[in-house]
């Protein structure tokens, strides 16, 4: 077990090289080069001198990665240009990191309380109606644009029906900040309307960001179900003459959860890259929103610590998940 | 010689839908019907399936691309070996998808698509390019003027046809999607073909590469990637979709590739004294695309809608001659609580779009998999 976390941290670390290597190149072939980009058109040449110097660009290649890791490793990646004006770039990342974490956990907490129980309905029914409807379903929460989901949502509970605030995270309540995440501040200083405003403000997001891992672990849940139905420890249990209820909830249902716990890891990506739509739309201030203004502002110091660490986190939620998969099913450890 | 692993192969292939079949009709799991009614129309479907059902097939891919594998030689469900007229997978495929709605329905919506794509700028009532309706807009009190005669479905803010812009739209939409999709596919056969072909190093760099481009979420890689150019165009649009799609052809084509390695018809060919590069692209390519092309059916989707949602972030194609849905979609954002039938349309567009390609490829990925026969 123990080799098996070591192996996998290696090859964390061997990825976020190697992605640290491609940001480099990539801040280098960036237009203008990176002095433009980290400093921003209106850099003094004295100021652009200073950061040639300081960035060591009249150095060989290898010694300004080496220099450049030094620097990432410190958590020093410049400031940023308009995000927050003047502040750390990781500082930034750090300050709108607990909103995306807040938000992520709602969709997939809906998109799991909702998809697991219709994908496993939908197999033990196959080829019915409930199935094929929930088919079409899935397929559909596939084809439409995040976007353009958020928008329909925000254009029908915000702004024609009004109940639910369009946009922000939190309505302006004076309330007092404690770890940056609302809804727990809330709970910890006891202004329990920060809270519920706070989880006002989460809902139409989480829906409108839940829609792809919803279509995702609905169709994994209701094709691993159809697998593990036909398995021979099902057919033992019931010949052993266990109740359907035992059947289900222990042999079925948790085998079948295998797989789709891998694939709810892998969902933190394409909710990531969701929450850039989702967040822009509802003007919600999270790291999706910020990777969007950082972007059309051309923050690039903002911008290159969001990018490294969003694919920091999605490995590091895939170790966990992975971790999670050899406790839970002890047969992945010894392959 | 050939075929005496494939004899000792067919009853490992013949077994599990023997198995899965026995307790579906009378077998402890018919507990799981609630109703004696729904058993006997189990049944019903089960002899139904038998009785058109295909023998099952031993090759492991697309028959007839190699010597070595016999695709006259089918297996019974029962095991008997019988001599068949050889049935290729996707042969055995189209028999199921032939009477599959599903798939019909997927089929038609792209083939629309496709044809009103090509015969466009002839479908179009009215030039998509010029604003007829300009001295109507008021950007102050009516920014978009509705519908009325000649315009069914009224104009966008510059006095164009909405509709002829949606059926002209539909010509790039399919461009950029079948660009990009392409280019994904293009670069992830390469790197796939380099992993799955010579293993070692080669292997272990290409998939740590893989590995960290699947690590990016892809949005945020395509914004990376048109970051680089100083003008978004179409090209920057196509570019950046193309390239979030090679890890995931190059990963899908390895493990096919690295499946076959082991797998009989390549021992054979290799048996036989056939180099490297023959077995690579006769024997082991042909049989490992299947797979690779109907997932290249669902990445149209995933570009096309990739495609809007880059738009919408301002990385679209800002040349509006050329109108595209996506960029339709994305651009009509300001107006979006005022006249929203700006993005409904194109949305609608795309999603009908989306979901024919979708339903086409999930339905032919589900006729190719021999495990979904059960």
């Amino acid at each position: 077990m123990l080799r098996f976390i070591v192996r996998r941290m290696v090859q964390l670390i061997g990825v976020v090289l190697v992605l640290s290597l491609l940001l480099f190149f990539w801040l280098r072939s960036l237009p203008g080069g990176p002095i433009n980009a980290l400093l921003g058109d209106r850099a003094t040449p004295e100021q652009q001198e200073q950061l040639e110097q300081l960035l060591g660009l009249d150095q060989p290649l290898y010694v300004q990665y080496l220099r450049y890791m030094g620097r990432a490793l410190q958590g020093e990646f410049g400031s940023s240009s308009s995000v927050i004006p003047g502040t750390d770039a990781f500082d930034v990342f750090l300050s709108r990191f607990p909103a995306t974490i807040e938000l992520a956990f709602f969709s997939v907490t809906l998109a799991i309380i909702t998809a697991i129980p219709l994908g496993y309905f939908a197999a033990r029914r196959r080829g019915r109606a409930v199935d094929n409807i929930s088919i079409v379903a899935s397929l559909v929460g596939i084809a439409v644009p995040v976007f353009f989901l958020a928008f329909l949502l925000k254009y029908y509970f915000s702004v024609k029906l009004g109940w639910l605030p369009v946009s922000g995270r939190q309505a302006n309540l004076g309330c007092t900040r404690v770890t940056n995440f609302f809804i727990l501040d809330g709970l910890l200083t006891r202004e329990f309307d920060c809270s519920v405003s706070a989880v006002k403000h989460l809902i139409l997001p989480s829906i409108a960001l839940a829609s792809i891992p919803f279509a995702v672990v609905f169709r994994i849940t209701r094709a691993s179900v159809l697998d593990v139905l036909h398995e021979d420890y099902v057919r033992t249990a019931e010949a052993k003459g266990l109740t359907a209820r035992v059947i289900r909830g222990r042999h079925v249902l948790r085998n079948a959860m295998l797989p789709v716990l891998t694939i709810v890891g892998l969902q933190v990506g394409a909710l990531l890259a969701g929450a850039v739509l989702t967040e822009t739309v509802f003007s919600f201030p999270g790291i999706g929103e910020a990777l969007a203004l950082s972007f059309s502002a051309r923050d690039y110091a903002v911008l290159q610590i969001l990018i490294l660490m969003s694919a920091v986190v999605f490995v590091v939620v895939n170790l966990v998940v992975d971790i999670l998969y050899a406790v839970v099913d002890p047969r992945v450890r010894t392959s | 010689m050939t075929e005496s692993p494939k004899n000792t192969e067919s009853p490992k292939n013949t077994e599990s839908p023997k198995n899965t079949e026995t307790p579906k009709s009378t077998g402890p799991l018919a507990r799981y019907r609630d109703s004696r009614k729904e058993r006997i129309d189990a049944l019903a479907q089960l002899s139904a399936r038998d009785r058109s059902a295909e023998p099952v097939q031993v090759t492991t891919g697309a028959g007839g691309t190699g010597p070595a594998t016999p695709d006259h030689l089918t297996v019974t469900e029962s095991g008997a070996i019988q001599e068949a007229p050889g049935v290729s997978l996707w042969a055995s495929a189209w028999r199921r998808l032939r009477r599959n709605p599903v798939f019909i329905v997927g089929a038609v919506i792209t083939a629309v698509f496709v044809v009103v794509a090509v015969f466009a700028p002839w479908l179009a009532p009215k030039d998509p390019t010029i604003g007829y309706l300009i001295d109507e807009v008021r950007p102050q009190t009516n920014p978009v003027p509705g519908p009325q005669p000649g315009f069914p479905l009224g104009a966008d803010d510059r006095g164009r046809d909405l509709l002829s812009r949606l059926i002209v739209g539909s010509r790039q939409t399919l461009i950029v999607g079948v660009l990009a999709t392409l280019g994904g596919f293009v670069g992830g056969l390469i790197l796939g073909t380099l992993a799955g072909a010579f293993g070692g190093w080669v292997d272990s760099f290409v998939m740590r590469l893989v590995d960290v481009m699947l690590s990016i979420p892809s949005l945020i890689l395509a914004l990376s990637i048109s970051a680089l150019a100083s003008e978004p165009s179409q090209w920057t649009l196509i570019i950046a979709i193309g390239v979030v799609q090679i890890p995931i052809f190059a990963r899908l084509l390895r493990g096919s590739l690295l499946a076959q390695r082991s797998s009989d018809h390549v021992l054979a060919a290799r048996a036989l004294g056939i180099r490297r590069g023959p077995i690579i692209f006769r024997h082991m390519l042909p049989n490992a695309l299947a797979p690779v092309i109907v997932q290249a059916t669902l990445m149209l989707a995933v570009a096309i809608i990739d495609a809007a949602a880059l738009s919408f972030l301002g990385l679209g194609n800002p040349d509006q001659r050329i109108p595209e849905w996506g960029q339709m979609l994305g651009q009509s954002r300001q107006f979006f609580y005022s006249h929203p039938q700006l993005a409904i349309y194109p949305a609608i567009c795309i999603i009908i779009v989306a979901l024919g390609f979708t339903l086409m490829g999930e339905s032919t990925r589900e006729a190719l998999d021999p495990r979904s026969r059960r």
